[in-house]
Formats: C-alpha cells, structure tokens, sequence
C-alpha cells in the first residue's frame, strides 16, 4: 500500500523519548515506519578515557556516574572486575548488601520507567502516581545510603555501609506500601484500556529476531526467552537466592510493561529474603591500591539488562584500558527492528519501551577549556545566548 | 478509567510535595552533604585531596601546618574523604544548599587556627 514518495523524518535528538539526545532518521510511507537509521553519539563523554587517568578507589566514583539511574550495577560490575583481579573474596554480608541495594535499584528504575511509559503514551495521570510511590525507595536510599541517586555503597573489597538492625524495621514497611502499590499499578497495566489500545501490538519484537539482534534484559524477556545474568551466572549472593525469572510471551509494549512491573514485585521478594537471611560479619576487606596484571571482563543484570565491564591492568595503580557495554547499546539493533512497519505516532512509546539510557550508552560529560584561559559565563550571559536560540 | 477513583480520593488528601523553600525535608543522620573539615584533628597528610576523584580538595602547604582549599563546585559528595582520613577529621555535614551563581563563593578555605 505505498503512497509512492518516501518522507525522511529526523526525529531527535533533542528529546526523542526520554530526555536525553539522541538521533534517529526515519523513512516514512505515509504513516507507516520503512526504515530507520539510528545516529548514536550526542552524549559521548570520553569516560572511558577518563578511566585510564584516575586510580582504581576514584574509579569507583566515575563508574558510578556512567549513568544516574542504573549506578549501583555500575559500581558493581567495575567492583567486580577489579576483585577479580585482586583475587578477593567479597565477605558475605556484603555480598547480600549488594543484593538488597542492587533490586532496590531494579524497583527504582522500572517504577521510573512504568511512568515514562504512561507519559509518552499521554497517560500522566499514572505517570504522576508511579512517580509519587517510586519515592519510598529514594527515601529508603538516602536512609541507608546518605543519597538518593548516587549511593556510593560498593567499594573495592566490599561495601562502605552496614544495613543495621534499626533499619530493617523500616525498610520492611517501605516495602509492604509498594508491595501493595505495584499490585495495584500491575491491576491497572492489565486492565486499563487507555494502556492496552496503545501497546497491544506494538513494536513486536518476535523471538527469533531478538535472539538474532542479541535484545537483553526485559526487551529479551518480553519476547519469551528466559535470560538473566543474574540466574544464568550469580554473582553478589544471587546463588544463595530463590527467585523467578519473568518471562511473558506477548513480544510487544504491553509485554515489556508487564515484565518490569513483575519484576519489581519479585524484587520485593528477593529484598524480603535478603534481609532475613543476612550473615553477620564484617562487611569488607582491606585491598592492595595495586592491581596485579591481567584482563577481566565482568557482567551484571542491570535493571535494563546485561552489562558488561572490561579492565585491563598493568600492575600499576591505573587500568590501562576500561570498557563499558551498556545494555541500551545492545537493545538498539533490535529497537530498529520493531520500528518497522510500525505507525509514526508509536515510535515515542516503542523508543521508550526498551527503557534507553542514552547517557549510559554514549558516556559523556561536556568540559570546555581554552588554553590557560579561565571565565566564566553569568547567568545572564547564558540567557542572552540561549533565550534567543 | 481504573484510576479514576484513585484521582478523586487524591483531591481530598494533602498533596506529596512540599512547598520549598517555606518548607524543607529534614535529612537522614548519615547524609552526606558538604564535608567539613576539624582542623584541630587535621595532620595534614593529604591522602584526601589524592584520593578525591573530582580534585575538589586542594592542600597547600605540608604536614601540620598544611590548610585545605575545598571546592564544592567540584565536590561530588562520594565521602571518600572522610572514609580515607586517618584522624576523622573529615565530617560529612547535612548541608544541602549549595548553589550559587558566584564561583568564587563555593571555595571553603580552612586554616589551621581557626
């Protein structure tokens, strides 16, 4: 049914579905997506690089900042690579402190992708209540923690806070409210018609492609195909752990929707189970400021899927060379692929139902320098600049 | 129209944010805002400012006589410093309110008798 004349549509990069740039070029038959061309970039920030110049305890810190959202499963990848190197045996109260932090995270993160979704499907009424809820994690955080988004808990050898006993209690009741509030919000995803007109059916991913265009994480798993890091190689105390892994065979939005809102209610379970079968003991060990030479490569379920670290040390105090593959970067072949043959006014919410971390994926952070010269821009300068643009 | 009533019930309650800056959340004991450093306890050995991922913390000068420059335009607020220091001189306050348009007005110099 072509129309005959192919439209090319830029879409971004300001803001094509989260807030954050990036650029895809769309061919398009009248409504119908024929092709897309993504252009990845706009948010490098030359991390990488920035990994070789700092020492192993400040790398903790800049791993941590690769992206806001998922920065616990950075921590923990780097943390891992290096202890792998070292030879270190996490102690195992730690390695559950992990745990708890790394699924407070997952409920984080998907309770903030449940409301983006709503919003680029025009529904901010429940975008508004997800995002109100998704606050007692934050607010568990900074308890535990000291800070709501970046927590600095992992540290080479361990973890730099205890869970005490008083806070258990507390953590507890955060998590009985939100319990109760994601089976309530999961009630709604099933049933509301303004959320099932808008993603039955779209963006299908079918299994075989998402196999083929190696789709991690809750993109995969939305197509029916059992595959999480976390089961499939333990690490922190994933071992010691019973849990499901969710699966639901729709392959389109509504599938991904239903997987993450699942997936939260799981991590309840998994934090619950946590806590009540912590060790005592110490909960890190003391480590040499020099890495010992080799190569490691490590991998974590992050809340948006399989993340992959790799270190390269040359026994000093500084890798040699870091890498970070981050699990939007591997969804982005498959996102091309349900893109097609889909409706313009879709591509927002099949863009956002990968849950895209741009920030992750081109690691950037803008540092302007003229040589020895410093200065410094008012605010009304910027405004003069930018007001008029 | 699930949430509807949920919408409705909401219209009696009181709203989940606060009117800032009339009003402020009070912070957890262990947050970590601005660090402080207690100059009485400091012996200047600098592992602080080594440490500091984002060369926040400046030493000038050696040993116990040395003072701290600290940048909060350029801090992060990970606490390596105050884990790092041998002494505990470091503390990690409950400030929060930190921003302003002057650059100069974010440098925090401490001073050995002070």
């Amino acid at each position: 049914m072509s129309h005959g004349s192919i439209i090319k549509v830029p879409f971004g990069p300001q803001h094509p579905a989260l807030k954050e740039p990036e650029n895809f070029l769309f061919e398009v038959d009248g409504e119908i997506v024929v092709d897309v061309k993504p252009r990845l970039g706009y948010n490098h920030r030359g991390i990488e690089k920035a990994f070789e110049l700092r020492t192993y305890i400040q790398n903790i810190y800049l791993a941590e900042r690769i992206c806001g959202i998922c920065s616990d499963a950075h921590t923990t990848c780097y943390t891992q690579a290096i202890e792998e190197l070292l030879n270190v045996e996490l102690p195992p109260r730690a390695r559950y402190i992990r745990v708890i932090i790394a699924e407070l995270e997952r409920i984080h993160s998907h309770a903030l992708w449940v409301g983006i979704a709503a919003h680029e499907i025009g529904f901010d009424t429940l975008f508004m209540y997800v995002w109100r809820d998704r606050e007692t994690v934050l607010d568990l955080f900074e308890m535990i923690s000291g800070n709501r988004i970046h927590y600095a808990m992992n540290t080479i050898g361990g973890v730099r806070r205890d869970i005490h006993a008083a806070m258990v209690p507390k953590i507890i009741k955060g998590l009985d409210f939100l319990e109760e509030r994601l089976k309530y919000y999961l009630r709604i995803v099933q049933t509301e018609q303004t959320i099932l007109k808008r993603t039955v059916g779209v963006g299908i991913l079918k299994p075989k492609d998402a196999v083929n265009l190696c789709a991690v994480g809750p993109t995969l798993r939305a197509s029916g195909i059992k595959n999480d890091v976390r089961s499939d190689d333990p690490y922190a105390a994933y071992d010691e752990i019973p849990f499901n892994v969710i699966t639901h065979s729709g392959c389109d939005i509504l599938s991904r929707t239903l997987v993450r809102c699942e997936e939260m209610l799981e991590s309840i379970k998994i934090i619950r189970y946590a806590l009540d079968s912590m060790p005592e003991g110490i909960i890190r060990v003391q480590v040499p400021k020099k890495v010992p030479q080799g190569e490691v490569v490590s991998r974590v379920e992050a809340p948006r899927g399989e993340l992959i670290h790799y270190a390269k040390s040359n026994g000093t105090t500084k890798p040699e060379r870091y890498k970070v593959r981050s699990p939007t970067l591997a969804n982005i072949p498959a996102l091309c692929k349900m893109l097609l043959g889909g409706y313009v006014a879709d591509i927002p919410i099949v863009l956002a139902g990968i849950d895209p971390c741009f920030a992750c994926m081109d690691r950037m952070a803008f540092v302007d320098i003229k040589q020895n010269k410093k200065w410094v821009w008012t605010m009304q300068q910027l405004r003069r600049k930018y007001a008029k643009e | 129209m699930a949430l509807i009533k949920e919408a409705l019930k909401q219209l009696f309650q009181k709203p989940a944010t606060l009117k800032y800056p009339y009003e402020k959340l009070t912070v957890p004991k262990d947050f970590r805002g601005r660090p402080i450093w207690d100059m009485k306890k400091c012996i200047g050995c600098g592992l602080c400012s080594n440490v500091c991922p984002s060369g926040a913390i400046e030493m000038i000068g050696k040993g116990l006589e040395a003072e701290i420059n600290h940048y909060v335009d350029r801090c992060m607020f990970c606490g390596q410093c105050a884990e790092i220091c041998p002494e505990n001189a470091i503390r990690m306050s409950e400030e929060y309110e930190l921003a302003d348009f002057d650059r100069s007005k974010m440098l925090h110099e401490y001073k050995k008798d002070s």
